[in-house]
């Protein structure tokens, strides 16, 4: 067709639309925090996959890749930011990614569903999952929460909760009202909720960045009462790096494995030891989330690590069999128990992370953090 | 429908102003449910009937804005939220329109293969349907599943080419649809003309069915490009990635109960972004305008 005025302006308006599209986008493409394929000679690239956008809790990783750790042992990490509908242990399953970071329990329903995952390294020895309620609804443990509107998340978050009610006595179905809670923490501060899941460096925080509309200040933790399932005895095992059991079999591939986990944990040990700095790398890596907000997730996540008495990501069979009980016994609202048969035993294994924890130790490096404090740190409104 | 006599003022003022008004009268609205409804919303028997409208759950609309003009967080050289804002959505809506160019494409070459064929029709046109029924929260993980693995020499898939093709997932429909109906729109004395002229099939595309199809497609065009954006921010949440407003929708949803007025304006921020991108296709309109005679929307 010959080209007329009127076709051109149509085609002129196409042109500018796609090189809008084409041209800008492939100028942002860089902005992940991959230290880029191409140019770092002779390093192996390796892909981690987190459950979520970047924030503290994964901390450690972003410390190892920014202080150069995994460099210094040939990798070339990229770190793959988790989503809404992203799961981390498929990806990982899939080959998508080369290690996954993923809850315990979430991970084992993975496994039981056909997804050949290994944990080699627990690095958070400790649950974050809190119950909070306000003081004076006189919520202290398990069993208060009888007769109580119960906030919680569902999608395989919740069983630590049910394991607790029904451990102290109570039907999670008729004994509590249940309430299906958002990913903020407004139920629970305008009366919708009585008892909300809280993660310690997450939503719990939120709620002391809000402000108090009786004093006009901040609410302090008096104002509220938590339960730690760690206390009541139905913890699950939370945040550790998976690998590709089939590709464990690979000698070169368990190679890598043993450095990946040998500079995540170095990036960890700097997190305890510098946590102002690991929250300002977090930032920089582009969270959106205030800087005290920050401080105060890094000194959770601490919290929920050391000290840690066998070395850091090294798996305690005690915790992992509680793990592994509440997973199998605990049912949620739906009668819906995590798994239905014990895991077999490719399910952990410590052959990697104790390599790793030697490599360290003979570095002169403080893997067990026996005399650390967690830092003080004072919330701002709206978590700046 | 106009609410200003058409005549007395341009066109493109009366279009603004009407869309000034419509914005002014959410403006009332919100501003009103907060001043009738009660702080705790309305409850009938345990049923919540109306929402809470307190600040914490529905900031005022100065609120919104004022914080559109402090720092997006307390870190040293943090952009306003407002910077921030535009950054993201001028991400977004390059996405956006790569995807909903790929949409577009797509769109009109299966009108132009469901028009030609009637077989062709019968086939696909289910499929185009069913297409839309997919959620897309179960397609964005294995797209970026799919993605991840495809490295064709130098070439490597990222991120945002998922979320585009997501996109144009979505924006393909009403293209599609609107295409077909205006390549199907010419009368039989029409096409018999060409016929008696012995025009060929391609030259009765051209020259009949293309040119009575603009007033079908550019509605579609424009729909098009709105639901480019639902895809991409979508797809965003869905695969976390960043840069975008739809990771900024996310991340600040995590303030939404110390600093309410946060996520509010990354959802007002990603509507506007919706009309700028229908309004980036009206230009294309504008370029159509010989052939949009008794436009149909």
């Amino acid at each position: 067709m010959r080209p007329t005025r009127r076709t051109s302006v149509v085609a002129g308006a196409l042109a500018v639309a796609a090189t809008l599209a084409l041209a800008g986008c492939t100028g942002s493409s860089g902005s992940s925090s991959s230290s880029s394929a191409s140019g770092s000679a002779g390093l192996t690239p390796v892909k981690l996959q987190l459950q979520w956008v970047t924030q503290a809790q994964f901390a450690g990783y972003y410390a190892a890749l920014q202080e150069g750790y995994y460099k210094d042992e040939g990798l070339d990490v990229q770190i793959v930011e988790g989503g809404v509908d992203i799961v981390p242990q498929t990806q990982l399953a899939d080959g998508a990614v080369d290690y996954a970071i993923a809850w315990v329990p979430k991970a084992l329903a993975s496994r039981e569903q056909g997804a050949g995952i290994t944990d080699v390294a627990q690095v958070f020895a400790r649950s974050g999952t809190l119950q909070v309620a306000f003081k004076d609804k006189n919520i202290t443990k398990a069993a208060d929460l009888a007769g109580k509107k119960v906030g919680n998340w569902g999608y395989g978050n919740e069983f630590e909760l049910f394991a607790g009610m029904t451990k102290a006595g109570l039907d999670p179905a008729t004994d509590v009202t249940l309430v299906q809670q958002q990913f903020d923490m407004n139920a629970l501060l305008s009366g919708d909720i009585d008892a909300a899941q809280a993660m310690t460096y997450n939503e719990y925080a939120q709620v002391l960045e809000a402000t108090n509309p009786a004093t006009g200040k901040l609410y302090t933790a008096a104002d509220f009462t938590t339960i730690n399932w760690n206390d009541e005895g139905t913890a699950m095992l939370q945040d550790a790096i998976w690998a590709n059991t089939s590709k464990l079999k690979d000698a070169a591939y368990q190679d890598q494995t043993v450095k990946f986990i040998k500079a995540s944990l170095k990036g960890w040990i700097y997190a305890r030891d510098n946590p102002e700095k690991a929250r300002d790398i977090v930032v920089a890596a582009g969270s959106k989330l205030g800087n005290s907000h920050q401080l105060w997730q890094t000194n959770e996540i601490n919290k929920l690590i050391w000290p840690s008495t066998d070395g850091i990501g090294k798996i305690d069979a005690k915790a992992w069999d509680q793990t592994v009980t509440v997973a199998l016994t605990a049912k949620n609202d739906q009668g819906a128990t995590v798994i239905t048969k014990k895991p077999d035993a490719d399910a952990y294994t410590n052959d990697y992370v104790t390599k790793a924890l030697d490599e360290l130790t003979s570095e002169g490096v403080d893997v067990t953090g026996s005399s650390y404090k967690p830092i003080d740190v004072t919330l701002q409104p709206g978590g700046n | 429908m106009s609410l200003l006599r058409a005549g007395a003022v341009p066109g493109w003022v009366r279009r603004t102003g009407e869309g000034l008004l419509a914005l002014l009268a959410f403006v009332v609205l919100w501003e009103l449910v907060k001043l009738v409804v009660p702080d705790g919303g309305v409850v009938v028997g345990g049923v919540s009937l109306l929402p809470r409208t307190s600040d914490q759950t529905m900031p005022h609309v100065w609120s919104v804005l004022a914080r559109l003009g402090r720092p997006e967080t307390s870190a040293t050289g943090s952009v306003s939220l407002a910077g921030a804002l535009v950054t993201a959505s001028w991400f977004t809506l390059r996405i956006s329109l790569a995807g909903w160019l790929v949409g577009v494409l797509a769109g009109l070459g299966l009108a132009v293969v469901m028009q030609r064929w009637r077989i062709a029709e019968d086939a696909l046109a289910p499929w185009v349907v069913l297409s839309q029924t997919v959620p897309l929260i179960a397609l964005a993980p294995l797209v970026v599943g799919w993605g991840g693995k495809i490295h064709l020499g130098a070439f490597a898939w990222d991120r945002w080419m998922s979320v585009a093709l997501i996109a144009s997932y979505l924006a393909f429909f009403p293209v599609a649809v609107g295409a077909l109906r205006g390549l199907q729109s010419p009368t039989a004395a029409q096409v018999d003309l060409f016929r008696s002229l012995a025009a060929s099939g391609t030259r009765t595309l051209w020259r009949l069915r293309m040119p009575a199809a603009v007033p079908y497609l550019v509605p579609a065009l424009r729909l098009g490009a709105a639901t480019a954006v639902v895809g991409a921010i979508v797809a965003e949440v869905s695969t976390g990635t960043q840069g975008g407003i739809g990771r900024l929708i996310i991340s600040y949803a995590q303030s939404a109960t110390g600093d309410p007025a946060k996520p509010w304006a990354a959802i007002a921020a990603a509507a506007v972004l919706g009309l700028v991108a229908a309004g980036v296709v009206g230009l294309v309109g504008l370029g159509l305008r010989r052939f949009r005679v008794g436009e149909v929307a």
